[in-house]
């Protein structure tokens, strides 16, 4: 196809342009089709990927449609901006990115079916995907029987470690530890109050904050309660909140129950200025819908704010709103999702190969210093080494950075002491 | 053959032996393993379609909650490969090895003593086919004995639906909660993940659910059926006439709940998991899509619709990812605009017109006697249930034993 089209806008030039067309050719040819003559198809893809010696297939799942939409949109934006941007600078080996997208409709068993789809009929060499903890492990046996390789971008509750995914946001403790200990040292809280959906990532959580509360820190957890997916009464949670009075609510709302659940503590009378509240699971999107005026003065433990000064994440932000419009916000999952396909690209060039047993096995140190967050390198649990930070929810629905941790923080998925 | 014929009728074996090449020749022929795995798990959704035919068509009973009896037989069968999948090696990993990996996340430490008994195959057969025919039972004996139907009946089963979906999701400890049952792998040592059993299990389906399509039309066919039809169009002279209504009701609905649980339990072995989302009321409603779509009169039409909505569903959503619900609505708007009584009445409306046309030509075969009864029938399957009198010669004969 782009040949045919090639030649046939030479034809159509003059031989005055032609010949300086000529001369341009190797500036923008030469890098992609040398690389990609180094790296001969048969050598680099001995697993009959989706690997040609022009383009290489790439797949991508996440919900295009039903309640987590609103939450994986910016996801979906991240990677493909990433992967323009990779393919501007010449593509992978010498190979431009071509995105097979699917959509998991927030339904786990869509998301099993896709996945399996993306593997075995368009052998995809790799996938960018997924968002809720159900949804990955609905695809995780998938991605291990059919040997393909997922970058999961959602911070999770850890507990799990697999040859197959490359867990670009934080597993629980590299989230949960850091906040805590800044309440206690900054704060001087001692008492905490747990809160959370009902589902596995807070259940999770909070088990772990309770034991690092509780044996680290010897402070008191004074409540711990969860209410289901999609909850939006919160008074009698409130009332339980103004009886205990904890020194520190530690909150894991996610989805929609945020909007209800801040609204109705401002409602009540509960604002910053009275109780200190430490979420991980606010991000600027979740704000868009809160609204920060709602929730102003409250902190959030991440590792990616928006607001972050430093140039790789003033570049990110700018190409991101340049494509999407100036009214989007970028969170922190988003953040790790752009990731993906950069942390993609740098194993698949230093395996030289697109082969998933070969890139399973190169991914361990692989550094990106490009990325918005700062620097981040892939641990050999297939997790990043990242930062924390604390950010304190301003009026607009942005952060302000109060605090970060001074060094990475190792990924442990299987917390000893915390199990 | 010519038995078989007069059994069946003429258009039932036209359309139950299409359905036999479809699924049995031209699908596993024509279509790589991926694919046919797909087709396999349609095919369980098939068996609620089925029992929707026998529940709503015949019965007359409109159940929004069929997706309860198909998650309760796909849990059954899923307890069963889920102690299989946590033996105490491959679950090393745990704090607590040797239960599943999601009672370990939510600090069960050991498997409580209602799950024991999943270890043994044939008491998860025996169960994912009596648990959900007891529910079933409970549901309908309680409503039908106290003459609860139509709408509110339609209403109980949503709620039950609701019901059970929050108590799999706040149990987490013990179900698994939004995440459900996955990663299932073997049964009895049988590695189900591989492409030679999910051969075998797409024909054990296929064959599974022929039997079911026989054992309806058997019921359809026998003087229960008759009976179910008129209780569906005149309730009160069925009663009058000295039966009891109501068991004849509540054994139709546990008919179709067992067929759903059947479904349940090939879905979580073909699929390799099992979830809360089978459970609730949209699933349950899309159920029912399933067998508004081919016909709700029809069993093979309901196999066909299942079908035919889900090829839709993977075709649209895999070409238009962002459009693929409006294209999806689409489709349901159209045939129930286009053809009210689904696939099974384009069939019954256009082609068998043709097909009697073309054989009123061959001399050799009497069209009359299966043209009789197949349009009495269809006339029945149009008119619903405020028609005096009643249209149905086998209903009707009982009116004047009453009078």
């Amino acid at each position: 196809m782009s040949t045919n089209d090639d030649r046939k806008g030479l034809q159509s030039l003059s031989r005055r342009q032609f010949s300086m067309g000529l001369a341009a050719l190797p500036l923008i040819g030469m890098p992609g089709l040398s690389m990609a003559a180094k790296y001969p198809t048969a050598q680099v893809n001995t697993t009959k990927l989706a690997v040609t010696d022009t383009e290489v297939i790439v797949g991508q799942l996440h919900s295009a449609t039903g309640t987590m939409a609103i939450s994986e949109t910016g996801s979906i934006q991240a990677e493909r901006l990433a992967i323009e941007q990779i393919n501007a600078m010449g593509g992978v080996l010498g190979r431009q990115i071509k995105i097979i997208q699917e959509d998991g409709a927030s339904d786990w068993p869509t998301f099993a079916e896709k996945s399996k789809k993306l593997l075995v009929n368009d052998r995809v060499a790799a996938v960018f995907g997924c968002w809720t903890s159900a949804s990955r492990k609905a695809v995780l046996p998938i991605f291990e029987k059919e040997n393909g390789m997922l970058y999961y971008p959602t911070f999770y509750e850890g507990l799990e470690q697999s040859k197959n995914v490359i867990y670009t946001g934080q597993e629980a403790t590299q989230q949960i530890i850091y906040g805590l200990d800044w309440v206690a040292k900054e704060k001087k809280a001692k008492t905490f109050f747990l809160i959370g959906s009902d589902y596995i990532w807070p259940r999770t959580s909070n088990k772990i904050a309770r034991k690092h509360i509780e044996n680290f820190q010897k402070g008191k957890v004074v409540g711990e309660e969860y209410y289901p997916l999609g909850h939006t009464n919160f008074n009698s949670l409130i009332n339980k909140i103004k009886i205990a009075k904890p020194d520190c609510v530690y909150a894991i709302v996610v989805g929609g129950s945020n909007v209800a659940f801040y609204k109705q503590l401002k409602a009540a009378g509960i604002t910053a200025d009275k109780q200190l509240i430490l979420t991980i699971s606010v991000t600027e999107d979740e704000l868009l819908g809160i609204g920060g005026e709602n929730c102003n003065g409250f902190y959030a433990c991440m590792k990616y704010f928006q607001s972050l000064d430093n140039p790789n994440n003033k570049k990110f932000v700018e190409a991101f709103k340049a494509k999407y419009g100036a009214k989007e916000v970028i969170g922190d999952v988003t953040q790790a999702a752009y990731l993906g396909p950069w942390i993609w690209k740098a194993t698949v060039e230093k395996a030289g190969s697109f082969d998933i047993d070969k890139i399973a096995a190169a991914s361990a140190g692989i550094e990106l210093k490009t990325a918005p967050e700062g620097y981040v390198k892939v641990h050999e649990n297939h997790h990043l080494w990242s930062k924390a930070r604390i950010g304190q929810i301003q009026t607009d629905g942005q952060f302000k950075l109060i605090a970060e941790s001074p060094n990475l923080i190792e990924p442990n998925p299987f917390p000893k002491g915390y199990q | 053959m010519t038995k078989l014929r007069h059994w069946l009728g003429t258009s039932d074996l036209a359309g139950i032996a299409l359905l036999a090449l479809l699924v049995f020749v031209v699908m596993p022929l024509s279509t790589d393993i991926f694919r046919l795995n797909l087709i396999g798990k349609y095919l369980t959704y098939a068996f609620v379609a089925v029992g929707l035919v026998m529940l709503w068509g015949y019965g007359g009973i409109l159940s929004l909650g069929q997706g309860v009896f198909f998650g309760l037989g796909g849990y059954c069968m899923a307890m069963f490969l889920k102690l299989e999948a946590s033996d105490p090696i491959s679950t090393k990993i745990q704090s607590t090895p040797g239960i599943p990996d999601f009672m370990d996340w939510n600090q069960i430490t050991a498997l409580p003593t209602w799950w024991e008994p999943f270890r043994h195959l044939p008491f998860a057969i025996l169960a994912l086919l009596v648990i959900p025919t007891l529910l079933a039972f409970i549901v309908g004996f309680a409503m039908f004995k106290r003459r609860v139907g139509g709408v509110y009946f339609a209403i109980i089963t949503q709620a039950v639906a609701l019901i059970l979906t929050v108590l799999i999701i706040g149990q987490q400890g013990y179900t698994g909660g939004v995440n459900g049952m996955t990663d299932l792998k073997t049964m009895l040592g049988w590695d189900i993940r591989t492409d030679s059993a999910r051969y075998i299990l797409y024909f054990v389906n296929a064959i599974l659910l022929f039997a079911a399509i026989f054992a309806c039309r058997a019921i359809q066919k026998s003087k229960l059926g008759t009976l179910m039809l008129a209780m569906r169009d005149k309730e009160d002279r069925v009663r009058f006439s000295g039966y009891d209504v109501a068991n004849f009701k509540v054994f139709v609905f546990c008919l179709a709940a067992m067929l759903c649980g059947i479904g349940g339990a090939m879905f979580s072995l073909q699929v390799g998991f099992m979830s809360p989302s089978f459970v609730g009321i949209v699933p349950s409603i899309e159920m029912v899509i399933f067998a508004a779509v081919g016909g709700r009169m029809s069993l093979v039409g309901a196999v066909f619709g299942t079908l035919l909505v889900n090829f839709g569903k993977t075709y649209f959503s895999e070409s238009f990812p962002q459009l693929w619900l409006f294209l999806m609505a689409a489709l349901f708007i159209g045939v129930v605009m286009a053809f009210p009584n689904g696939l099974a009445g384009l069939f019954e409306d256009y082609v068998k017109p043709w097909l009697l046309r073309t054989r009123a030509k061959q001399p050799d075969v009497p069209p009359a006697e299966p043209v009789v009864e197949e349009t009495t029938r269809s006339v029945a399957s149009r008119t619903g249930d405020s028609v005096e009198p009643l249209p149905a010669p086998t209903a009707g004969r009982l009116g004047p034993a009453v009078a």
